[in-house]
């Protein structure tokens, strides 16, 4: 059995940024997201990646491990950044490479859009590094509740989210047994040409599904049985509260948003 | 109150039109404090009695009481109220995230506040000894420490009866035996009631009386040892005997006469000690 396993990349941690209202976390992401596109002086940038970098620290968790869970994106930014060195000519002219002349707008230009993808990706990384996935959808179920009034099935939203959250272990683990399960009956995973190999995860996803479905009619059971019938009329254990800490990081967010049309060119 | 806490009047029910009839005109009451355990082999419709006293499935013919409620539609939430179920899969009964979270569904569905919520899910994890495990997820915990915390979710509603439908078939011997002990401290400190289905007669022994289920008719009703005494028919019936009573079977066959029928391995060895002296 795997004790370790962690849903999703959260490290656990007792920080101000793990103790922030997940709310509140997921408002300032967003638009952070959202203003980062208004950045257009190196002062404006220099802002926002002081915050970025200050909110990282205040997680307490290594910068290393943070910038390593970004690895999957490093090649897309280096991408962007060699797109636009190569792509863009205007500016002067600053050198050639191999007679390939290189412009000075190139070189600002690709460092701001590599830049503001880094710090995007970096972002919303720090939600999920500091955040269990079931505050999230805490959040996600706070924040979406006036759409009630529309109709939108908001608590059973969340309500799907968390038992789904619940059961990736476990059929983590059911995947466990039947690829052990098939294995030993002779189908090989693990060599042969590509094709072989998915025609391999067939005998997997088969029983995998039935007792999925098997599962999901069982808690359906077991859920009525213990009394549920609906969003209506519900109590909830888990319950989000602004604190001060929540203020403050308000605060100190506008404060860098007012310092950005400042800093703007 | 007056009356019985569980009912059957004439109860048939099948699956569908087509169907085999999987309980046929079935008659019994059980009243309240009292401990029950309905035994039968595989398909003989004892899982069937438990979904149909909490309204899970509805009978076509007959009626069925729950603390003095008849079980239809208009009913069915507050008899589930009364109605405490823990089933044979400890993971597909797992809906939290956490032990508390999973605790806390039961309460959440019922409407109870939030400060009475942290107090009774405190107090039934203390009552089912896994105070020390609140913020663990199911796949961190055995299946054993999974059905206790499935008890404990139903002890947080304050049901009148639990009904354990084979909650530990799928289980460890040491699990097992977890959960025998949790539901047998449980009989002494509360008064409620108990249905413990199963197939194990071993689990049988702490009961007040024994329904024995048989192709959907109920076969016989009678206390743990006067059951012992009719190996010949249970057997015909698809049970297996329990050890201890098969082993005083066997010496009452070779001659060595015990005073009564053993239940467990204490009543025996104290048979045996104690034989030679009376003799």
């Amino acid at each position: 059995m795997n004790n370790t396993l962690i849903i999703g990349q959260y490290v656990p941690g007792n920080s101000l940024v793990h103790r922030l209202d997940p709310r509140t976390k997921i408002v300032i992401i967003f638009f952070f997201v959202f203003f980062i596109f208004f950045a257009n002086s190196p002062a404006s940038y220099g802002l926002l990646t002081l915050f970025a970098i200050t909110s990282a620290l205040t997680t307490k968790i290594k910068l290393p491990y943070i910038l390593k869970g970004l690895k999957p994106v490093w090649f897309l930014i280096v991408f962007t950044f060699f797109l636009h060195l190569f792509v863009t000519k205007e500016g002067e002219v600053l050198l050639h490479i191999f007679t390939y002349p290189i412009y000075s707008d190139a070189v600002s230009q690709g460092t701001a859009i590599s830049l503001r993808f880094f710090l995007l990706i970096m972002v919303t990384s720090l939600l999920t590094l500091t955040t269990t996935p079931i505050e999230i959808t805490d959040a996600i179920e706070s924040l979406l509740h006036p759409l009630k009034r529309i109709n939108f099935p908001v608590h059973e939203l969340a309500l799907m989210m968390s038992i789904s959250l619940r059961f990736i272990p476990t059929l983590i683990q059911e995947t466990e047994k039947i690829s052990k399960a098939q294995a030993s009956r002779g189908v090989d995973f693990k060599t042969g040409s590509i094709k072989d190999r998915m025609q391999a995860i067939v005998p997997l996803l088969v029983p995998l599904f039935v007792s999925a479905f098997k599962r999901a009619e069982d808690l359906a059971m077991a859920m009525e049985a213990r009394g549920y019938q609906g969003g209506e009329g519900r109590t909830k254990l888990r319950q989000l509260r602004v604190e001060k800490r929540d203020i403050l990081a308000y605060v100190l967010f506008v404060c860098v948003l007012i310092g950005l049309f400042f800093t703007r060119s | 109150m007056s009356g019985p806490l569980i009912e059957f009047q004439n109860v048939s029910f099948r699956y569908g039109e087509d169907q085999p009839w999987v309980l046929k005109n079935v008659n019994f009451t059980i009243g309240e404090g009292e401990s029950i355990a309905i035994i039968g082999h595989n398909g003989s419709g004892k899982s069937t009695i438990a979904k149909l006293i909490n309204g899970l499935l509805s009978p076509q013919a007959g009626k069925i009481f729950v603390d003095g409620m008849r079980v239809n539609e208009k009913n069915i939430w507050a008899v589930r109220k009364s109605v405490g179920m823990v089933f044979q899969n400890p993971d597909n009964q797992f809906v939290g995230t956490t032990v508390r979270d999973d605790i806390a569904f039961g309460l959440e569905n019922r409407g109870i506040p939030r400060e009475e919520m942290i107090r009774r899910i405190e107090e039934c994890l203390t009552v089912v000894n896994m105070s020390d495990y609140v913020q663990h997820e199911p796949h961190r915990l055995s299946g054993g420490q999974k059905q206790r915390v499935a008890i404990a979710g139903v002890l947080a509603i304050l049901p009148k009866v639990i009904i354990l439908d084979e909650a530990t078939s799928m289980l460890d011997p040491k699990g097992r035996s977890e959960i025998v002990d949790t539901v047998s401290a449980l009989k002494n400190n509360r008064h409620m009631s108990f249905i413990t289905i199963t197939h194990d007669l071993n689990e049988i022994i702490h009961a007040d009386r024994v329904i024995v289920m048989n192709d959907g008719e109920l076969w016989l009703e009678a206390t743990p040892r006067q059951l012992f005494t009719k190996k010949d028919e249970l057997v015909q019936i698809g049970l297996n005997i329990p050890f201890v009573a098969r082993l005083a079977e066997e010496l009452t066959r070779v001659g060595v006469e015990l005073e009564k029928h053993p239940l467990n391995h204490e009543e025996l060895l104290e048979e045996l000690w104690t034989y030679h002296s009376k003799m």
